[in-house]
């Protein structure tokens, strides 16, 4: 493939990191991204529509999620969120920092045991672990920290949920490295490869670990 | 059979709901209502109003989106009605139904499609609680999609984000995106550097991930490119270290990228942070040094 070619190729990808650092609005700089790709590409933008069109179906999957949220806008409206903070108060030792330490090793088992959506920011993030976790670092006495301890405990979330799944031999990145090796000629066991993210999910509980505890020398210790 | 199609009939209905009940709620802001109603249609009809058909429906989202219309709610904190812990027992129901369904769904296989048991098990939690909500809380009939609606409301428009990048996730694949990317990066490696190749094949998968907002996109590429000819054929690497450490090198890269959206963008809106990149700086200190691990552990794998 010739220079010149290349770079057209690469276009789009130059489109989605310019639309997002200029800020133009996320869903006009991917359609741009796209049209700019397929052209690039030789297809005409009827042909790129259709094929946006068809992933875009098929991927409709990724948006059932938002079907949570009736419940849980029902469950704040009776207090939820207040009670999640309350139940936290009832317990001095609780920092945020350790009760986000457990979350995290609750989301890395259970992935690893293929039980990926049992938790997630709708269903437990927002209404549950984060409140608890503001209410704990309130505690502590660190006075305000603005968005700090929400932004981690969503972070906590996806560290526990990513460097716990792979662990599980039917989960989807797992399959996909089977039939990619497959392809090759290469025959692996989903179960060697499982092994092989062990180290990695001790790691990430340890950095991620050192980390949360960082979080709770700034707070400082509870008066309580 | 249960499956897909029983859940996009229940997302359609909850998006229909939102349409509604955004315009009753709010006339003047018919934007919102518009975007919901097209959302339910893909669900409702996706299936058979052709490629193009969904083309343009994915072009009249984004310029509903680009319009600047699409608001998120003024600030009207809903009067809360306290009740006891037994909302926490309310609240556990779709995860302890996430739960049911992974492990017994796939035993059905009459009865439920396998391969979505987590959807379907999601869908049934839903309508589980909701089924609960009313007979125990006794809120008006149109309370819960009223207050669902004001949390969608926040998500705003990157809501259908993780589904737009999945899509250019396509059109990248068609493009040959990723051979041009793979074929930067092989060439970029020094010649009989196994130390090279490894930093190689971890970071372009942390790279490429990046772009592409996915590790599932980025490995078939680095694998292509590097894993298999450099990595397995001309060091004699195990195959199964150099694929799972890839993987996961990409996972790290993952946390680093708003193109990850549904992992990175919509959390920060959920939990409505001012800062929409909130969530990604909160992972990059955890992703850069589990990175770095990834690439030394391979490394002494390899060597």
């Amino acid at each position: 493939m010739g220079e010149v070619e290349l770079m057209l190729v690469l276009a789009g990808v130059a489109v989605i990191a310019g639309g997002f650092l200029l800020r133009f609005n996320p869903l006009l700089v991917v359609l741009a991204s796209a049209l700019v790709s397929g052209l690039a590409a030789g297809l005409d933008p009827l042909r790129v529509v259709s094929v946006f069109g068809k992933a875009f179906n098929d991927s409709r999957y990724v948006s059932a999620i938002y079907i949570v949220l009736p419940v849980i806008g029902l469950l704040e409206r009776y207090g939820l969120q207040a009670r999640a903070r309350a139940l936290i108060g009832r317990f001095a030792r609780v920092t945020a920092g350790r009760l986000l330490l457990l979350y995290l090793l609750f989301r890395q088992v259970t992935s690893a045991l293929g039980l990926t959506s049992v938790a997630g920011h709708a269903q437990t993030v927002r209404p549950l672990v984060a409140p608890m976790a503001e209410a704990a670092a309130e505690g502590q006495g660190a006075g305000d920290q603005g968005e700090r301890v929400k932004a981690l405990t969503a972070a906590t979330d996806n560290v526990g949920l990513f460097f716990g799944e792979d662990i599980f031999i039917a989960i989807g990145s797992i399959l996909l490295m089977v039939g990619v090796l497959q392809g090759y000629g290469i025959a692996v066991e989903p179960f060697e490869l499982s092994v092989w993210a062990i180290p990695t999910a001790a790691a990430a509980f340890l950095v991620h670990g050192v980390r949360l505890h960082l979080l709770d020398r700034r707070l400082g210790r509870s008066t309580k | 059979m249960i499956g897909l199609n029983f859940v996009y009939a229940v997302a359609g209905s909850v998006f229909a709901l939102f349409a509604a009940l955004a315009l009753i709620d709010a006339p003047r802001r018919a934007a919102n209502s518009a975007f919901y109603a097209l959302l339910s249609f893909s669900f409702y009809a996706g299936d058979i109003i052709g490629d193009f058909g969904n083309g343009l429906l994915v072009v009249a989202l984004a310029a509903i989106a680009a319009s600047g219309r699409f608001q998120a709610r003024p600030r009207e904190a809903s009067p809360e009605r306290p009740r006891g812990d037994a909302l926490f027992a309310a609240a556990l129901v779709i995860p302890a139904m996430a739960l049911v369904g992974t492990l017994l769904f796939k035993q059905v296989p009459a009865l439920i499609d396998g391969r979505q048991a987590t959807l379907v098990a999601l869908a049934l939690g839903v309508l589980l609680a909701l089924g609960l909500g009313y007979a125990w809380l006794r809120p008006g009939s149109a309370t819960p999609f009223r207050e669902g609606r004001r949390l969608m409301d926040d998500v705003g428009w990157a809501a259908v984000l993780p589904q737009m990048l999945a899509s250019l996730g396509a059109v990248f694949a068609l493009a040959g995106v990723g051979d041009v990317v793979g074929e930067l990066v092989g060439g970029a490696i020094p010649q009989g550097s196994l130390l090279g190749a490894v930093a190689a094949y971890a970071v372009g998968m942390a790279l490429f991930t990046m772009v592409m907002g996915n590790a599932f996109a980025a490995f078939p590429v680095m694998a292509a490119a590097v894993g298999v000819p450099i990595l397995v054929r001309q060091f004699g690497g195990d195959p199964a270290p150099v694929a799972a450490i890839g993987m996961l090198a990409g996972f790290c890269g993952t946390l680093m990228t708003p193109m990850a959206a549904n992992f990175n963008l919509v959390p920060a809106a959920l939990l409505e942070l001012k800062d929409r990149n909130g969530v990604v700086k909160a992972q990059v200190p955890t992703a850069v040094p589990l990175l770095m691990f990834n690439a030394a552990l391979l490394w002494w794998v390899l060597s």
